[in-house]
Protein backbone atom coordinates (compact mmCIF):
# COMPACT_ATOMS: atom_id res chain seq x y z
CA UNK A 1 0.00 0.00 0.00
CA UNK A 2 1.37 3.45 -0.89
CA UNK A 3 1.83 5.74 2.08
CA UNK A 4 -0.10 8.97 1.95
CA UNK A 5 2.79 11.44 2.10
CA UNK A 6 2.41 14.86 0.58
CA UNK A 7 5.01 17.30 1.91
CA UNK A 8 3.05 20.35 0.73
CA UNK A 9 -0.11 19.55 2.66
CA UNK A 10 1.50 17.79 5.62
CA UNK A 11 2.32 19.59 8.85
CA UNK A 12 4.39 16.56 9.87
CA UNK A 13 6.30 14.43 7.43
CA UNK A 14 8.07 11.28 8.60
CA UNK A 15 10.51 9.85 6.08
CA UNK A 16 12.13 6.42 6.25
CA UNK A 17 12.08 6.30 10.04
CA UNK A 18 13.94 3.50 11.77
CA UNK A 19 14.12 3.28 15.56
CA UNK A 20 15.13 0.40 17.84
CA UNK A 21 15.10 -0.33 21.55
CA UNK A 22 17.90 -2.78 22.24
CA UNK A 23 17.71 -5.42 19.53
CA UNK A 24 14.00 -4.84 18.90
CA UNK A 25 13.08 -2.69 15.91
CA UNK A 26 10.18 -0.45 16.91
CA UNK A 27 9.99 1.25 13.50
CA UNK A 28 11.45 -0.27 10.38
CA UNK A 29 11.79 2.28 7.61
CA UNK A 30 8.33 3.79 7.84
CA UNK A 31 7.10 6.95 6.12
CA UNK A 32 3.90 8.81 6.84
CA UNK A 33 2.39 12.26 6.66
CA UNK A 34 0.03 14.14 8.98
CA UNK A 35 -2.33 16.51 7.16
CA UNK A 36 -2.76 20.09 8.33
CA UNK A 37 -6.11 20.79 9.99
CA UNK A 38 -7.17 17.12 10.18
CA UNK A 39 -7.50 14.56 12.95
CA UNK A 40 -5.01 11.78 12.19
CA UNK A 41 -4.96 8.63 14.28
CA UNK A 42 -2.02 6.30 14.79
CA UNK A 43 -3.38 2.96 15.92
CA UNK A 44 -1.96 -0.37 16.88
CA UNK A 45 -1.76 -2.77 19.79
CA UNK A 46 0.19 -1.97 22.96
CA UNK A 47 3.93 -2.06 22.48
CA UNK A 48 3.93 -1.07 18.81
CA UNK A 49 5.68 2.20 19.60
CA UNK A 50 2.82 4.65 19.28
CA UNK A 51 3.96 6.78 22.23
CA UNK A 52 7.55 6.43 21.01
CA UNK A 53 6.44 7.95 17.71
CA UNK A 54 5.04 11.01 19.52
CA UNK A 55 8.30 11.37 21.45
CA UNK A 56 10.23 11.17 18.19
CA UNK A 57 8.02 13.87 16.65
CA UNK A 58 8.51 16.04 19.74
CA UNK A 59 12.28 15.65 19.58
CA UNK A 60 12.54 13.80 22.89
CA UNK A 61 13.98 10.72 21.19
CA UNK A 62 16.36 10.47 18.25
CA UNK A 63 15.79 8.14 15.27
CA UNK A 64 18.46 5.73 14.09
CA UNK A 65 17.73 6.55 10.48
CA UNK A 66 15.31 8.77 8.68
CA UNK A 67 14.00 12.25 9.22
CA UNK A 68 11.01 13.89 10.83
CA UNK A 69 9.89 17.27 9.55
CA UNK A 70 7.47 19.39 11.56
CA UNK A 71 6.38 22.57 9.79
CA UNK A 72 9.16 21.86 7.27
CA UNK A 73 11.83 21.86 10.00
CA UNK A 74 13.92 18.77 10.59
CA UNK A 75 13.20 18.22 14.31
CA UNK A 76 16.44 16.41 15.07
CA UNK A 77 18.68 18.97 13.39
CA UNK A 78 17.28 21.90 15.34
CA UNK A 79 19.26 23.69 18.03
CA UNK A 80 17.79 23.50 21.53
CA UNK A 81 16.35 27.02 21.40
CA UNK A 82 14.74 26.38 18.00
CA UNK A 83 13.37 23.03 19.18
CA UNK A 84 11.82 24.77 22.21
CA UNK A 85 10.31 27.41 19.90
CA UNK A 86 8.82 24.63 17.79
CA UNK A 87 7.45 22.88 20.89
CA UNK A 88 5.63 26.06 21.89
CA UNK A 89 3.51 25.50 18.79
CA UNK A 90 2.90 21.82 19.66
CA UNK A 91 0.63 20.74 22.46
CA UNK A 92 0.95 17.27 23.91
CA UNK A 93 -1.53 15.45 26.09
CA UNK A 94 0.23 12.70 28.01
CA UNK A 95 -1.55 9.50 28.94
CA UNK A 96 -1.10 10.29 32.65
CA UNK A 97 -1.92 13.97 32.21
CA UNK A 98 1.58 14.83 33.52
CA UNK A 99 0.21 17.66 35.66
CA UNK A 100 2.65 19.09 38.19
CA UNK A 101 1.40 17.67 41.47
CA UNK A 102 2.69 20.44 43.76
CA UNK A 103 0.60 23.20 42.19
CA UNK A 104 -3.16 23.50 41.70
CA UNK A 105 -5.20 23.25 38.50
CA UNK A 106 -5.11 27.00 37.86
CA UNK A 107 -1.32 27.22 38.21
CA UNK A 108 -0.82 24.16 36.02
CA UNK A 109 -2.73 25.78 33.16
CA UNK A 110 -1.06 29.14 33.82
CA UNK A 111 2.43 27.58 33.81
CA UNK A 112 3.16 27.77 30.04
CA UNK A 113 1.70 31.28 29.88
CA UNK A 114 3.86 32.49 32.76
CA UNK A 115 6.96 30.83 31.33
CA UNK A 116 6.59 31.90 27.71
CA UNK A 117 4.67 35.15 27.64
CA UNK A 118 5.06 38.58 29.22
CA UNK A 119 1.33 38.84 29.96
CA UNK A 120 0.27 40.37 33.27
CA UNK A 121 -1.51 38.27 35.91
CA UNK A 122 -4.95 39.63 35.07
CA UNK A 123 -4.56 38.68 31.40
CA UNK A 124 -3.21 35.26 32.39
CA UNK A 125 -6.21 34.78 34.68
CA UNK A 126 -8.61 35.54 31.84
CA UNK A 127 -6.85 33.12 29.50
CA UNK A 128 -6.62 30.34 32.10
CA UNK A 129 -10.33 30.64 32.92
CA UNK A 130 -11.18 30.56 29.20
CA UNK A 131 -9.14 27.40 28.66
CA UNK A 132 -10.59 25.75 31.77
CA UNK A 133 -14.09 26.75 30.67
CA UNK A 134 -13.46 25.12 27.29
CA UNK A 135 -12.84 21.79 29.03
CA UNK A 136 -15.66 22.32 31.53
CA UNK A 137 -13.43 22.65 34.61
CA UNK A 138 -13.50 26.38 35.40
CA UNK A 139 -15.00 25.51 38.77
CA UNK A 140 -12.15 23.11 39.59
CA UNK A 141 -9.43 25.76 39.37
CA UNK A 142 -8.46 25.57 43.04
CA UNK A 143 -8.24 21.78 43.23
CA UNK A 144 -4.89 20.02 43.45
CA UNK A 145 -4.10 17.35 40.79
CA UNK A 146 -4.37 14.64 43.46
CA UNK A 147 -8.02 15.60 44.01
CA UNK A 148 -8.98 15.10 40.35
CA UNK A 149 -10.38 11.96 38.76
CA UNK A 150 -8.45 10.47 35.81
CA UNK A 151 -10.83 12.04 33.30
CA UNK A 152 -10.68 15.46 34.95
CA UNK A 153 -6.86 15.32 35.10
CA UNK A 154 -6.75 14.63 31.37
CA UNK A 155 -9.10 17.53 30.68
CA UNK A 156 -6.95 19.88 32.79
CA UNK A 157 -3.93 18.63 30.86
CA UNK A 158 -5.81 19.38 27.66
CA UNK A 159 -6.54 22.93 28.86
CA UNK A 160 -2.81 23.30 29.59
CA UNK A 161 -1.89 21.86 26.18
CA UNK A 162 -3.99 24.52 24.42
CA UNK A 163 -2.89 27.36 26.71
CA UNK A 164 -0.42 28.75 24.18
CA UNK A 165 -2.81 28.25 21.25
CA UNK A 166 -0.68 25.64 19.49
CA UNK A 167 -1.17 24.77 15.84
CA UNK A 168 -1.11 21.05 16.53
CA UNK A 169 -1.85 18.74 19.47
CA UNK A 170 -0.62 15.22 20.05
CA UNK A 171 -2.83 13.00 22.19
CA UNK A 172 -1.22 9.98 23.81
CA UNK A 173 -3.88 7.32 24.49
CA UNK A 174 -6.52 9.90 25.45
CA UNK A 175 -9.32 7.33 25.89
CA UNK A 176 -7.53 4.68 27.96
CA UNK A 177 -9.03 4.00 31.39
CA UNK A 178 -11.91 6.45 31.06
CA UNK A 179 -15.48 5.84 32.20
CA UNK A 180 -18.14 6.21 29.48
CA UNK A 181 -19.05 9.78 30.46
CA UNK A 182 -15.42 11.01 30.56
CA UNK A 183 -14.82 9.16 27.32
CA UNK A 184 -17.72 10.86 25.59
CA UNK A 185 -16.61 14.27 26.92
CA UNK A 186 -13.02 13.73 25.69
CA UNK A 187 -14.09 12.56 22.23
CA UNK A 188 -16.35 15.60 21.89
CA UNK A 189 -13.63 17.96 23.16
CA UNK A 190 -10.96 16.66 20.82
CA UNK A 191 -13.21 16.98 17.80
CA UNK A 192 -14.53 20.41 18.81
CA UNK A 193 -11.09 21.81 19.56
CA UNK A 194 -9.77 20.58 16.26
CA UNK A 195 -12.61 22.08 14.26
CA UNK A 196 -13.12 25.36 16.13
CA UNK A 197 -9.46 26.25 16.69
CA UNK A 198 -8.32 24.94 13.30
CA UNK A 199 -5.77 22.64 14.92
CA UNK A 200 -4.05 19.59 13.57
CA UNK A 201 -4.60 16.64 15.89
CA UNK A 202 -2.64 13.42 16.15
CA UNK A 203 -4.27 10.74 18.26
CA UNK A 204 -2.30 7.73 19.33
CA UNK A 205 -4.73 5.08 20.50
CA UNK A 206 -5.82 1.48 20.51
CA UNK A 207 -9.45 2.29 21.23
CA UNK A 208 -11.01 1.40 17.90
CA UNK A 209 -14.57 2.70 18.15
CA UNK A 210 -13.79 6.16 19.55
CA UNK A 211 -10.85 6.72 17.24
CA UNK A 212 -12.68 5.65 14.11
CA UNK A 213 -15.47 8.01 15.15
CA UNK A 214 -13.41 11.20 15.12
CA UNK A 215 -10.38 10.55 12.90
CA UNK A 216 -10.14 11.87 9.36
CA UNK A 217 -7.26 9.56 8.50
CA UNK A 218 -5.81 6.51 10.23
CA UNK A 219 -2.47 4.71 10.20
CA UNK A 220 -2.38 1.23 11.71
CA UNK A 221 1.04 0.12 12.94
CA UNK A 222 2.21 -3.43 13.42
CA UNK A 223 5.66 -4.86 14.12
CA UNK A 224 7.48 -1.75 13.03
CA UNK A 225 5.59 -1.34 9.76
CA UNK A 226 2.44 0.43 8.63
CA UNK A 227 -0.09 -2.39 8.28
CA UNK A 228 -2.78 -0.19 6.79
CA UNK A 229 -3.84 3.40 6.31
CA UNK A 230 -6.76 5.36 4.97
CA UNK A 231 -9.99 7.02 5.99
CA UNK A 232 -12.05 5.28 8.71
CA UNK A 233 -14.22 3.69 5.98
CA UNK A 234 -11.20 2.45 4.06
CA UNK A 235 -9.70 1.02 7.24
CA UNK A 236 -12.97 -0.65 8.23
CA UNK A 237 -13.17 -2.30 4.81
CA UNK A 238 -9.46 -3.15 4.68
CA UNK A 239 -8.64 -6.53 3.19
CA UNK A 240 -5.67 -6.94 5.52
CA UNK A 241 -6.20 -9.86 7.90
CA UNK A 242 -4.07 -8.12 10.48
CA UNK A 243 -6.11 -4.88 10.37
CA UNK A 244 -9.36 -6.84 10.62
CA UNK A 245 -8.06 -8.78 13.63
CA UNK A 246 -7.09 -5.53 15.32
CA UNK A 247 -10.41 -3.80 14.58
CA UNK A 248 -12.56 -6.76 15.66
CA UNK A 249 -10.38 -7.72 18.61
CA UNK A 250 -10.09 -11.41 17.64
CA UNK A 251 -7.94 -13.40 20.05
CA UNK A 252 -6.14 -15.28 17.28
CA UNK A 253 -5.11 -14.40 13.79
CA UNK A 254 -1.91 -13.04 12.29
CA UNK A 255 -1.15 -11.81 15.82
CA UNK A 256 -1.01 -14.88 18.05
CA UNK A 257 -2.63 -14.98 21.46
CA UNK A 258 0.37 -16.83 22.93
CA UNK A 259 3.75 -15.23 23.38
CA UNK A 260 6.28 -17.41 21.54
CA UNK A 261 7.13 -20.41 23.75
CA UNK A 262 8.21 -24.06 23.60
CA UNK A 263 5.64 -26.79 22.97
CA UNK A 264 3.01 -26.74 25.76
CA UNK A 265 3.09 -30.52 26.43
CA UNK A 266 6.85 -30.62 26.50
CA UNK A 267 6.90 -27.67 28.84
CA UNK A 268 4.43 -29.28 31.27
CA UNK A 269 5.82 -32.81 31.35
CA UNK A 270 9.54 -32.33 30.92
CA UNK B 1 36.57 -16.12 33.68
CA UNK B 2 35.68 -14.20 30.53
CA UNK B 3 32.23 -13.55 32.01
CA UNK B 4 33.88 -12.11 35.11
CA UNK B 5 35.99 -9.66 33.10
CA UNK B 6 33.00 -8.83 30.91
CA UNK B 7 30.87 -7.99 33.96
CA UNK B 8 33.72 -6.07 35.56
CA UNK B 9 34.36 -4.10 32.36
CA UNK B 10 30.67 -3.36 31.96
CA UNK B 11 30.27 -2.10 35.50
CA UNK B 12 33.42 0.06 35.23
CA UNK B 13 32.20 1.54 31.95
CA UNK B 14 28.71 2.22 33.29
CA UNK B 15 30.19 3.83 36.40
CA UNK B 16 32.24 6.19 34.24
CA UNK B 17 29.23 6.87 32.02
CA UNK B 18 27.19 7.73 35.13
CA UNK B 19 29.96 9.96 36.44
CA UNK B 20 30.03 11.75 33.08
CA UNK B 21 26.25 12.19 33.09
CA UNK B 22 26.33 13.53 36.64
CA UNK B 23 29.07 16.07 35.78
CA UNK B 24 27.12 17.23 32.72
CA UNK B 25 24.01 17.44 34.90
CA UNK B 26 25.90 19.60 37.41
CA UNK B 27 27.04 21.97 34.65
CA UNK B 28 23.44 22.31 33.49
CA UNK B 29 22.32 23.07 37.06
CA UNK B 30 25.03 25.69 37.52
CA UNK B 31 23.97 27.35 34.27
CA UNK B 32 20.32 27.11 35.39
CA UNK B 33 20.96 28.83 38.74
CA UNK B 34 21.23 32.20 36.99
CA UNK B 35 17.59 31.86 35.92
CA UNK B 36 16.45 31.16 39.50
CA UNK B 37 17.85 34.38 40.97
CA UNK B 38 15.31 36.69 39.27
CA UNK B 39 12.47 34.37 40.38
CA UNK B 40 12.78 34.24 44.18
CA UNK B 41 9.36 32.56 44.67
CA UNK B 42 10.71 29.34 43.16
CA UNK B 43 13.57 29.42 45.64
CA UNK B 44 11.61 30.33 48.77
CA UNK B 45 9.20 27.43 48.23
CA UNK B 46 12.12 25.01 48.06
CA UNK B 47 13.93 26.66 50.98
CA UNK B 48 10.82 25.87 53.00
CA UNK B 49 10.56 22.21 51.99
CA UNK B 50 14.30 21.48 52.03
CA UNK B 51 15.44 23.73 54.87
CA UNK B 52 12.57 24.68 57.18
CA UNK B 53 11.09 21.19 57.24
CA UNK B 54 14.50 19.81 58.31
CA UNK B 55 14.56 22.28 61.22
CA UNK B 56 13.01 19.98 63.82
CA UNK B 57 15.18 16.92 63.19
CA UNK B 58 18.31 19.10 63.24
CA UNK B 59 17.34 20.84 66.50
CA UNK B 60 16.40 17.66 68.35
CA UNK B 61 19.45 15.72 67.12
CA UNK B 62 21.77 18.64 67.85
CA UNK B 63 20.44 18.91 71.39
CA UNK B 64 20.94 15.21 72.12
CA UNK B 65 24.40 15.11 70.53
CA UNK B 66 25.37 18.15 72.64
CA UNK B 67 24.06 16.46 75.79
CA UNK B 68 26.02 13.28 75.08
CA UNK B 69 29.16 15.32 74.44
CA UNK B 70 28.59 17.15 77.72
CA UNK B 71 28.20 13.90 79.60
CA UNK B 72 31.13 12.01 78.05
CA UNK B 73 33.35 15.10 78.10
CA UNK B 74 32.65 15.74 81.77
CA UNK B 75 33.60 12.19 82.84
CA UNK B 76 36.89 12.29 80.91
CA UNK B 77 37.84 15.87 81.76
CA UNK B 78 36.98 15.50 85.46
CA UNK B 79 39.60 12.71 85.71
CA UNK B 80 42.19 15.39 84.96
CA UNK B 81 40.44 18.10 86.97
CA UNK B 82 39.81 19.98 83.76
CA UNK B 83 35.99 20.02 83.72
CA UNK B 84 36.06 23.83 83.29
CA UNK B 85 37.18 23.24 79.72
CA UNK B 86 34.01 21.25 78.96
CA UNK B 87 32.60 24.15 76.92
CA UNK B 88 35.70 24.16 74.69
CA UNK B 89 35.49 20.44 74.12
CA UNK B 90 31.78 20.46 73.30
CA UNK B 91 31.96 23.52 71.04
CA UNK B 92 35.14 22.48 69.21
CA UNK B 93 33.78 18.98 68.56
CA UNK B 94 30.57 20.45 67.24
CA UNK B 95 31.77 23.32 65.06
CA UNK B 96 34.77 21.44 63.67
CA UNK B 97 33.30 17.99 63.05
CA UNK B 98 29.99 16.86 64.42
CA UNK B 99 27.97 19.91 63.41
CA UNK B 100 28.77 19.80 59.69
CA UNK B 101 29.04 15.99 59.44
CA UNK B 102 26.03 14.86 61.48
CA UNK B 103 23.85 17.69 60.15
CA UNK B 104 24.83 16.69 56.59
CA UNK B 105 24.05 13.01 57.26
CA UNK B 106 20.68 13.98 58.70
CA UNK B 107 20.11 16.37 55.81
CA UNK B 108 20.85 13.57 53.32
CA UNK B 109 18.42 11.28 55.12
CA UNK B 110 15.65 13.85 55.53
CA UNK B 111 15.88 16.29 52.59
CA UNK B 112 18.14 14.39 50.15
CA UNK B 113 15.97 11.28 50.07
CA UNK B 114 12.85 13.44 49.68
CA UNK B 115 14.43 15.30 46.74
CA UNK B 116 15.38 12.04 45.00
CA UNK B 117 11.95 10.52 45.51
CA UNK B 118 10.21 13.69 44.34
CA UNK B 119 12.28 14.07 41.16
CA UNK B 120 12.19 10.31 40.45
CA UNK B 121 8.40 10.27 40.76
CA UNK B 122 8.11 13.37 38.59
CA UNK B 123 10.09 11.45 35.98
CA UNK B 124 7.99 8.29 36.39
CA UNK B 125 4.73 10.24 36.06
CA UNK B 126 6.03 12.06 32.94
CA UNK B 127 5.94 15.47 34.63
CA UNK B 128 9.49 16.22 33.49
CA UNK B 129 8.73 14.99 29.96
CA UNK B 130 5.57 17.10 29.99
CA UNK B 131 7.58 20.20 30.89
CA UNK B 132 10.04 19.54 28.10
CA UNK B 133 7.17 19.24 25.64
CA UNK B 134 5.87 22.60 26.91
CA UNK B 135 9.31 24.00 26.05
CA UNK B 136 10.07 24.52 29.75
CA UNK B 137 13.51 23.32 30.77
CA UNK B 138 13.01 21.13 33.89
CA UNK B 139 16.61 21.73 34.94
CA UNK B 140 15.94 25.45 35.24
CA UNK B 141 12.38 25.26 36.58
CA UNK B 142 12.57 22.20 38.87
CA UNK B 143 16.17 21.15 39.55
CA UNK B 144 18.11 24.41 39.91
CA UNK B 145 15.84 25.94 42.62
CA UNK B 146 16.07 22.74 44.66
CA UNK B 147 19.85 22.63 44.30
CA UNK B 148 20.20 26.25 45.38
CA UNK B 149 17.85 25.67 48.32
CA UNK B 150 19.92 22.67 49.48
CA UNK B 151 23.16 24.61 49.05
CA UNK B 152 21.86 27.55 51.12
CA UNK B 153 20.06 25.48 53.77
CA UNK B 154 22.88 23.10 54.66
CA UNK B 155 25.34 25.60 56.25
CA UNK B 156 22.48 27.23 58.15
CA UNK B 157 21.26 23.88 59.46
CA UNK B 158 24.81 22.89 60.44
CA UNK B 159 25.21 26.19 62.32
CA UNK B 160 21.89 25.56 64.03
CA UNK B 161 22.95 22.00 64.92
CA UNK B 162 26.18 23.24 66.51
CA UNK B 163 24.46 26.07 68.41
CA UNK B 164 21.75 23.83 69.83
CA UNK B 165 24.43 21.22 70.61
CA UNK B 166 26.40 23.76 72.66
CA UNK B 167 23.22 24.51 74.62
CA UNK B 168 22.63 20.74 75.07
CA UNK B 169 26.19 20.43 76.45
CA UNK B 170 25.54 23.30 78.82
CA UNK B 171 22.26 21.80 80.06
CA UNK B 172 24.07 18.60 81.04
CA UNK B 173 27.48 20.01 82.03
CA UNK B 174 26.33 23.10 83.92
CA UNK B 175 22.75 22.23 84.78
CA UNK B 176 23.15 18.61 85.88
CA UNK B 177 26.84 17.99 86.57
CA UNK B 178 27.78 21.30 88.21
CA UNK B 179 30.39 22.78 85.87
CA UNK B 180 30.72 26.52 86.40
CA UNK B 181 28.53 28.41 83.93
CA UNK B 182 30.99 31.29 83.50
CA UNK B 183 33.89 28.87 82.88
CA UNK B 184 31.83 26.93 80.32
CA UNK B 185 31.22 30.01 78.17
CA UNK B 186 34.43 32.01 78.79
CA UNK B 187 36.77 29.08 78.08
CA UNK B 188 34.85 28.47 74.89
CA UNK B 189 35.08 32.14 73.86
CA UNK B 190 38.77 32.46 74.59
CA UNK B 191 39.88 29.17 73.03
CA UNK B 192 37.80 28.78 69.87
CA UNK B 193 39.27 30.57 66.88
CA UNK B 194 36.92 32.21 64.40
CA UNK B 195 38.99 31.37 61.34
CA UNK B 196 40.39 28.01 62.43
CA UNK B 197 37.23 26.54 63.91
CA UNK B 198 34.08 28.34 62.86
CA UNK B 199 34.95 29.30 59.27
CA UNK B 200 36.42 25.86 58.57
CA UNK B 201 33.23 24.26 59.88
CA UNK B 202 31.15 26.52 57.67
CA UNK B 203 33.30 25.64 54.64
CA UNK B 204 32.72 21.95 55.36
CA UNK B 205 28.97 22.40 55.58
CA UNK B 206 28.93 24.37 52.32
CA UNK B 207 30.82 21.55 50.57
CA UNK B 208 28.48 18.92 52.06
CA UNK B 209 25.41 20.92 51.03
CA UNK B 210 26.72 21.11 47.48
CA UNK B 211 27.52 17.41 47.29
CA UNK B 212 24.35 16.10 48.96
CA UNK B 213 22.08 18.30 46.79
CA UNK B 214 23.95 17.24 43.65
CA UNK B 215 23.80 13.52 44.50
CA UNK B 216 20.12 13.66 45.54
CA UNK B 217 18.96 15.54 42.46
CA UNK B 218 21.06 13.51 40.04
CA UNK B 219 19.89 10.19 41.45
CA UNK B 220 16.28 11.33 41.08
CA UNK B 221 16.80 12.62 37.55
CA UNK B 222 18.73 9.51 36.51
CA UNK B 223 16.35 7.06 38.25
CA UNK B 224 14.71 4.24 36.33
CA UNK B 225 11.13 5.57 36.10
CA UNK B 226 9.44 2.73 38.01
CA UNK B 227 8.57 2.35 41.70
CA UNK B 228 11.52 -0.01 42.17
CA UNK B 229 13.83 2.37 40.29
CA UNK B 230 12.82 5.32 42.47
CA UNK B 231 13.22 3.23 45.60
CA UNK B 232 16.73 2.16 44.57
CA UNK B 233 17.65 5.73 43.66
CA UNK B 234 16.51 6.98 47.07
CA UNK B 235 18.64 4.35 48.81
CA UNK B 236 21.62 5.27 46.62
CA UNK B 237 21.21 8.93 47.58
CA UNK B 238 21.48 8.18 51.29
CA UNK B 239 24.34 5.67 50.92
CA UNK B 240 26.39 7.68 48.39
CA UNK B 241 25.84 10.91 50.33
CA UNK B 242 27.06 9.25 53.53
CA UNK B 243 30.21 7.98 51.78
CA UNK B 244 30.82 11.35 50.15
CA UNK B 245 30.30 13.28 53.41
CA UNK B 246 32.60 11.06 55.46
CA UNK B 247 35.26 10.79 52.76
CA UNK B 248 35.29 14.50 52.05
CA UNK B 249 35.29 15.25 55.78
CA UNK B 250 38.58 13.39 56.12
CA UNK B 251 40.11 15.22 53.14
CA UNK B 252 38.88 18.62 54.31
CA UNK B 253 40.01 17.99 57.88
CA UNK B 254 43.44 16.95 56.65
CA UNK B 255 43.68 20.10 54.52
CA UNK B 256 42.36 22.44 57.20
CA UNK B 257 43.88 21.11 60.39
CA UNK B 258 46.71 18.84 59.29
CA UNK B 259 50.18 19.89 58.22
CA UNK B 260 49.77 18.58 54.70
Amino acid sequence: MENSVSPDKDIISIQNLTFSRGHRKIFDNISLGIRRGKVTAIMGPSGTGKTTLLKLIGGQLYPEHGQIFVRRQNVHKLKRADLYNLRKRMGMLFQSGALLTDINVYDNVALPLREHTALNESMIRTLVLMKLHAVGLRGARDLMPGELSGGMARRVALARAIALDPTMIMYDEPFTGQDPISLGVLVKLIKELNDTLGLTSIIVSHDVEETLGIADYIYVLSEGKIAGHGTPEQISNSGSEWVQQFLKGNADGPVHFHYPADDYNNDLFQ
Amino acid sequence: MIDFFQTLGHSVLSSFAKLGRSCFFLLQILAGILTVIPRPRLLTKQLYSVGVLSFLIICISGFFVGMVLGLQGFYILSDFGAEETLGVMVAASLVRELGPVVAALLFAGRAGSALTAEIGLMKATEQLSGMEMMAIDPIKRIIAPRFLAGFISMPLLAALFSSIGVIGGQVVGVGLLGVDDGAYWSQMQSTLDFQEDIINGVIKSIVFGFIVSWIALFEGYDAVPTSEGVSRATTRTVVNSAFAILGLDFILTALMFGDI
